[in-house]
């Protein structure tokens, strides 16, 4: 009897409206939490997996050297890998080394079962692709990659280095 | 010569009304995105101009720009009628809202029942803007949008006869005169139950959030108005915008005393806030309504569509009538302040 009263009281009262009007209320006023994405960014890891990126050594060689673990361990099937001697010095060398973005999935397992820490995953996430095919990644655009964010990439292997 | 000059005057006061209420509509989607989003601890749009101030003004160019895609089975005819007789009762139905003491377009007699005949016609365009997609999704928001502006038209007609009984006119201008006095004569505290009813319905009559199964996206795509895009689609969007405005105003005069100062009747202040124009307290009572249907927007997730009907048929109704009964003997044993010379 009781439980009908309070129903009743509850339905042409509207007080479960208005509890709800009460709540979006106080929210109009709270402080607002969007992140304005190009001008602000979220914080991000130091293991975060963005663009691929292959390393050099201080010296300037290339640190691959065509073991092909990356290309054996990729769940995705996105890593081609052809090797031969290099012409000048006859080491065992990639001539062809590729990534297709469309495929991969950006799980880090290239740059986990890489024994000289060549193949890596940076931080970069907001790229984009305007003709047809520029989603493969060659050698020499990862290289590039590389050149351009080693101090990043090399900070961040530092910092994770301890767990590893 | 005469005709034409009257003819000329009021297609002017025609369009002194139209600007504004289209300025007003395309503010008025700004402001729900931006409540919403506040709400929703966001912030809204806020790229195009200063802090998004242009944002309307981007979505109406693109709308114009926007091709009109007449579907191949569509009825072609009938298509294109569709949005132009769902939004012209919206705008016709302003003609009898007056702004100010005497400032209205048409001072007709029976305005109440005008009313009530334009938003009725409404719900044509969207039957058959509807039927005219020849699309399943579009044909089942329009069946649902009818049966619902059918049903709550049945409530509203009834909360607008109490409105008529307590003000004891059709003219929405007397209507608004009989409230004078201060905030106490107002007809919000003998009418409650009609004032929610009426809102309520209003809200549910022109298809908003928490009734707007007539385009609820999650099953029915965008409903009746699936169909369409470009400047057809920005009519529906328009109509249904000038409606929530004219929901709104006529609250403000059936309810809380149009345009009258609401400090009327207290010493001191009412001499003090006498140069406002009646206006002004027309648009900010308005605008107070225009906020909480955007707020109720925000708040409440869409009815069902059996519990819309049963709160239609089996609550609003019984109210009302309950209420008119109620209404009778206060106006009868002329309860002051209200009905204090009837009797």
């Amino acid at each position: 009897m009781l439980d009908r009263i309070e129903h009743w009281w509850k339905s042409f009262f509207l007080v479960e409206l208005f509890q709800g009007l009460r709540l979006t209320g106080r929210h109009l006023w709270k402080k607002k939490i969007t992140v304005q994405f190009p001008e602000e960014r979220t914080p991000q890891s130091p293991r975060f997996r963005g663009l691929h990126a292959l390393r050099r050594y201080p010296n300037g060689e290339e640190r691959c050297i065509a073991c092909k673990l990356c290309e054996a361990v990729c769940p995705a099937l996105a890593i081609t890998i052809e090797a031969g001697p290099r012409q000048s010095d006859g080491t065992r060398r990639t001539t062809r080394y590729e990534i297709d973005l469309f495929k991969c999935i950006y799980c880090g397992f290239c740059e986990e079962s890489c024994p000289v820490d060549s193949i890596v995953e940076t931080r970069v996430l907001d790229y984009h692709f305007e003709e047809r095919g520029e989603h493969i990644m060659t050698k020499a655009k990862l290289l590039a990659i590389g050149d351009k964010y080693e101090a990043q990439i090399a900070a961040d292997r530092a910092e994770d280095a301890p767990y590893r | 010569m005469d005709a034409l000059l009257a003819v000329l005057l009021i297609i002017g006061k025609i369009l002194l009304i139209l600007i504004p209420l289209i300025l007003a509509v395309a503010y008025t989607t700004f402001a729900e995105r931006k409540l919403i989003g506040y709400m929703q601890m966001r912030i809204g749009p806020n790229r195009v101009g200063i802090r998004g101030w242009l944002q309307p003004i981007a979505d109406v160019i693109k709308l114009l720009l926007k091709e009109i895609v007449i579907p191949s089975g569509a009825s072609k005819g009938l298509f294109v009628i569709a949005p132009i007789l769902f939004i012209a009762p919206s705008f016709a139905a302003w003609a009898v809202v007056p702004f100010d003491a005497g400032v209205v377009l048409a001072d007709v007699n029976v305005g109440l029942l005008y009313l009530l005949a334009m938003t009725s016609i409404g719900v044509y365009g969207v039957i058959i803007a509807g039927w005219a997609s020849n699309s399943k999704y579009a044909f089942l928001g329009s069946l649902r949008s009818a049966a619902q502006i059918i049903s709550y038209e049945i409530a509203m007609g009834f909360a607008l006869v109490a409105v008529l009984m307590a003000g004891g006119s059709m003219n929405l201008g007397e209507i608004v005169e009989a409230q004078s006095g201060g905030i106490w004569h107002w007809f919000f505290l003998p009418l409650l139950p009609i004032l929610v009813v009426y809102w309520v319905s209003g809200v549910a009559e022109t298809n908003r959030a928490p009734f707007d199964l007539p385009e609820g996206e999650s099953e029915i795509v965008a409903g009746f108005h699936v169909e369409y895009a470009g400047m057809a689609f920005a009519l529906f969007f328009l109509a249904e915008y000038a409606n929530m405005i004219l929901i709104s105003v006529l609250t403000a005069l059936f309810f809380f005393g149009g345009w009258l100062n609401p400090l009327q009747g207290i010493p001191g202040l009412e001499t003090i806030t006498a140069w406002i124009p009646g206006t002004i307290w027309l648009l900010l009572k308005a605008g107070f309504f225009l906020f909480l249907m955007i707020w109720l927007r925000a708040t409440f997730p869409r009815y069902r569509y059996d519990q819309v009907m049963r709160l239609g048929w089996k609550i609003f109704i019984p109210v009302t009538l309950v209420w008119l009964f109620v209404l009778t003997l206060m106006i009868k044993g002329g309860l002051p302040p209200w009905f204090g010379e009837a009797g």
